[in-house]
C-alpha cells in the first residue's frame, strides 16, 4: 500500500544531493553507523541526514521556547520587580518585596485557605465517585459505549458554560436546588454568601465536570489488571467486595496516584469557577471563595500589579511541587510497605 | 477512520513495548476486561442516576434558554422548554455580539487544532523514530513541563504579547495555543506503537529521504492518532478560558470571553445568559456527539486536562 518501492523517483528537499542511498550508511542510525565507505554518500547528504531530525522538532520547539519555556522561567525574574500592567516595559527592582507584601496581605491567606478547602471538597468526592463509576462501567452492560460517552458529557462543556448554568441552579431565591431542598422541608441555603455553602457550590461544579473523565481513566487502569488475579481470588473464595479491595485497588494504585496528582494540580489553579460563580473578581463579598488563581488575576489584571501576580504564580508553583512531592512520597511508602508484607 | 482503537498506554509505563500495534489488546478488549461479570439492576440504576446528573444541566440550559425571565422567577420552576428560544438567541446576538465571538472561537480553535496536530506529529515522529543528539534530554524537558500550571507563565507571556502589541488580537491566543507538550508525547507514543521500524528501514534502503518517508509512510499510519489528538485539541481550545480572558476583551472575544461578559453583570437577564451558554456549548457538543467514541478512546489512553 505504501509506495516504498517507488520512493526513488520521489522529490527530495533541496540539499539532499542526488542518487539513492547506497552503501551501509543507510541503516537506522545514519549518524552513528560506522562510516566504512563514505565516498558512496555525498557529504552534503550525510550532513542533512544528521541535521534533519532537528528540522522536524523545530516548529514545535520554536513555539515551545517562545511561548512555553521562556515565560515559565521568566516569571521568577518578574516576581522580583515592580511591574505595573499599564507600563509593563518598565521594571523596578524590588527584591523579595512582592513576597513580603503578599505574606502580610490577609486576602492572600484567605485565598490560600480557600484553595485548600475547595480542593479537598472537590477532589475527594470526585475521585471516590469516579472509582465507583469506573467499577460499574467495567461490568458487561447493554449500551456500554453509550454510557461511557454520556458519562464524559460534562467534560465537553467549558468552565464558563458550566459555571453559568450552576450559578443559576444554585440561585438563592429561584434556584432549582433550593427548590428541591425546600421540597424535602429544609430551609433555603444562601449559596453565594455563606462561606461553606459557596465553597460547596463551587466544588460541585468541579465535581460535575471532572468525575466522568476520572472514571474513564480508572476504567482504563482496571482493564489492564490481569484477568487471572480475579480468577485466583474467586477460587480462594473472595467476595466481589474483597476482590475490589484486594485486587482492583492495588492494581489501580499507579492510576490513582496519577489522578490524585492531576486533580491536585487542577485544584491549585482553580480560576474560572470562582470568577464566574457570581461574576465578581474578589470571589464573593468577603472573599469567601476566592482561590489563589483568582487572587492572582485580581492582583494582576484588577489592580495592575503584574510583579505581585508573578509572585503569587511562583507561590502556586511551589505549592504544587510540595503537594505532588508529598503525594509521591506517600504512594512510594505505601508501595514499599505492601511489598515488605 | 476504521481502526480507531489505539493501544492504551498505562500512564506509569517506563518503556513502551516494541511490538505490533494492538494485537494483545484486542484480545483483552473482547473479554470486557477484569471480570466478565454482567451488571445487575443496581448497576443500571446507579449508572442511570449518574447519566441523569450528567445530562440535567444541559437540559436545564435548553429549558432556561427557551423561557422568559419572568418564567424563571416563578417558584415552582417550570421544567419544560418554553417558546422563547429564538427571541433569546436574538437578544444574545444583539447584546453580546455572540456571532462574532462564535466566529472568533472557530478561527482560534481551528488554527490551534491544525497547527498543533502538524507540529506535534512532526516532533512526535522525530522523538519516536529518529536518532539525534540531545533527543532524550529534549523529550524530558518537554514532558517535564506538562506538570507545570499555565498560570506560572502567564505574566511574562502577557508582557510578551503586550510588547508585540498583540493584546486583543486573535494571534495572541492562537500562537501560545500551539504549544502542546502533551501532543508531542501523545504522537510519540502512538508512532512508537503503530509504526514498525522495518517499514522505515525498507524505505531507507529504497532511497527515500526522511521527508519522503514522513509524507508517504508516517502520515498515513499516524492519521487515526492525529484525528484523536485533533478532536481533543479542538475541545480544549474551544473551552479554554483563562488565557483568552486575559489576552482578549469585549472587542474581540472568543465565545468563552463573551460568556464571561454575559455572566459578569452587564446582562441581568437569566434566560439570555442561558441562551448564550447554549450557543457557546452547541458546537463542541456537536463534535462530541459525532465523535464521542473516539474521544472516550483518546481519554482512556492518556490524559488531557484542559
Amino acid at each position: 500500500m505504501f509506495p516504498t518501492s517507488t520512493a526513488k523517483a520521489g522529490p527530495r528537499p533541496a540539499g539532499t544531493g542526488s542518487g539513492p542511498g547506497s552503501g551501509p550508511a543507510s541503516g537506522s542510525g545514519p549518524g552513528t553507523g560506522p562510516d566504512g565507505g563514505p565516498a558512496a554518500v555525498p557529504r552534503l547528504r550525510r550532513a542533512w541526514r544528521k541535521a534533519s531530525p532537528y528540522a522536524y522538532i523545530a516548529p514545535f520547539f520554536t513555539l515551545f521556547l517562545a511561548f512555553g519555556l521562556f515565560p515559565l522561567l521568566y516569571t521568577a525574574f518578574v516576581s522580583l520587580y515592580r511591574v505595573e500592567l499599564q507600563t509593563s516595559g518598565e521594571m523596578e527592582w524590588r527584591g523579595i518585596g512582592n513576597y513580603t507584601a503578599l505574606f502580610t496581605d490577609e486576602y492572600f491567606w484567605i485565598s490560600l485557605r480557600n484553595t485548600f478547602t475547595i480542593g479537598v471538597l472537590s477532589t475527594v468526592p470526585q475521585l471516590a465517585m469516579a472509582l465507583g463509576l469506573a467499577h460499574l462501567l467495567n461490568y458487561k452492560l447493554r449500551g456500554r459505549t453509550f454510557i461511557r460517552t454520556a458519562v464524559l458529557l460534562p467534560y465537553a462543556t467549558s468552565v464558563a458554560a458550566a459555571t453559568l448554568v450552576f450559578a443559576q441552579l444554585f440561585g438563592r431565591d429561584f434556584g432549582l436546588i433550593n427548590y428541591v431542598i425546600g421540597l424535602i422541608g429544609l430551609d433555603p441555603v444562601d449559596w453565594q454568601t455563606g462561606t461553606v455553602a459557596s465553597q460547596i457550590a463551587v466544588s460541585t461544579i468541579v465535581i460535575w465536570r471532572w468525575t466522568g473523565y476520572n472514571a474513564l481513566i480508572y476504567l482504563a487502569g482496571m482493564q489492564s489488571i490481569p484477568h487471572e488475579l480475579y480468577e485466583a481470588a474467586g477460587i480462594d473464595g473472595a467476595s466481589r467486595w474483597r476482590q475490589f479491595i484486594h485486587v482492583t485497588l492495588p492494581g489501580l494504585r499507579p492510576t490513582i496516584v496519577f489522578t490524585v496528582i492531576i486533580s491536585t494540580i487542577g485544584a491549585t489553579q482553580l480560576f474560572g469557577e470562582p470568577l464566574l460563580f457570581e461574576g465578581s473578581i474578589s470571589g464573593g463579598i468577603s472573599h469567601q471563595y476566592q482561590t489563589l488563581g483568582l487572587y492572582m488575576y485580581e492582583q494582576g489584571w484588577g489592580f495592575f500589579h503584574l510583579g505581585r501576580a508573578a509572585a503569587i504564580a511562583w507561590v502556586m508553583f511551589v505549592l504544587i511541587v510540595v503537594l505532588v512531592g508529598v503525594n509521591a512520597l506517600i504512594a512510594r511508602r505505601r508501595a514499599r510497605k505492601e511489598a515488605g508484607r | 477512520m476504521t481502526a480507531l482503537a489505539p493501544p492504551p498506554t498505562a500512564p506509569e509505563k517506563p518503556r513502551p513495548p516494541r511490538e505490533r500495534p494492538g494485537r494483545r489488546l484486542r484480545l483483552r478488549k473482547g473479554g470486557g476486561a477484569g471480570r466478565t461479570m454482567t451488571g445487575g439492576w443496581i448497576a443500571y440504576l446507579v449508572l442511570g442516576f449518574a447519566l441523569l446528573i450528567s445530562a440535567f444541566p444541559f437540559y436545564w440550559t435548553i429549558v432556561a434558554a427557551s423561557r422568559s425571565n419572568a418564567d424563571l422567577a416563578q417558584v415552582p420552576p417550570s421544567l419544560l422548554p418554553g417558546p422563547n428560544l429564538m427571541k433569546n438567541f436574538e437578544a444574545v446576538l444583539e447584546e453580546a455580539d455572540i456571532g462574532k465571538a462564535l466566529l472568533n472561537s472557530l478561527i482560534v480553535s481551528g488554527a490551534i487544532t491544525v497547527g498543533t496536530v502538524l507540529s506535534c506529529t512532526l516532533a512526535g515522529f522525530a522523538f519516536a523514530k529518529l536518532k539525534f543528539r540531545g533527543r532524550s534530554a529534549l523529550l524530558t524537558l518537554t514532558i517535564g513541563t506538562m506538570m507545570i500550571p499555565p498560570q506560572l507563565g502567564v505574566i511574562p507571556l502577557f508582557m510578551l504579547i503586550a510588547e508585540l502589541q498583540w493584546v486583543n488580537q486573535l494571534q495572541a491566543v492562537i500562537l501560545p495555543g500551539l504549544v502542546s507538550a502533551f501532543g508531542v508525547f501523545f504522537m510519540r507514543q502512538y508512532l512508537i506503537q503503530s509504526l514498525p521500524d522495518e517499514l522505515i528501514e525498507a524505505a531507507r534502503v529504497d532511497g527515500a529521504s526522511t521527508a519522503r518517508i514522513f509524507w508517504s509512510i508516517v502520515i498515513p499510519i499516524a492519521r487515526p492518532g492525529m484525528a484523536v489528538l485533533g478532536m481533543l485539541t479542538f475541545m480544549t481550545a474551544w473551552n479554554d478560558f483563562f488565557w483568552p480572558v486575559i489576552a482578549l476583551s469585549s472587542q474581540e472575544p472568543t465565545v468563552q470571553v463573551a460568556l464571561r461578559q454575559l455572566g459578569g453583570g452587564y446582562v441581568n437577564d437569566q434566560s439570555v445568559i442561558m441562551a448564550g451558554t447554549l450557543l457557546g456549548t452547541l458546537p463542541v457538543l456537536l463534535v462530541f456527539g459525532l465523535l464521542g467514541r473516539q474521544i472516550v478512546g483518546g481519554i482512556m489512553q492518556g490524559a488531557v486536562k484542559g
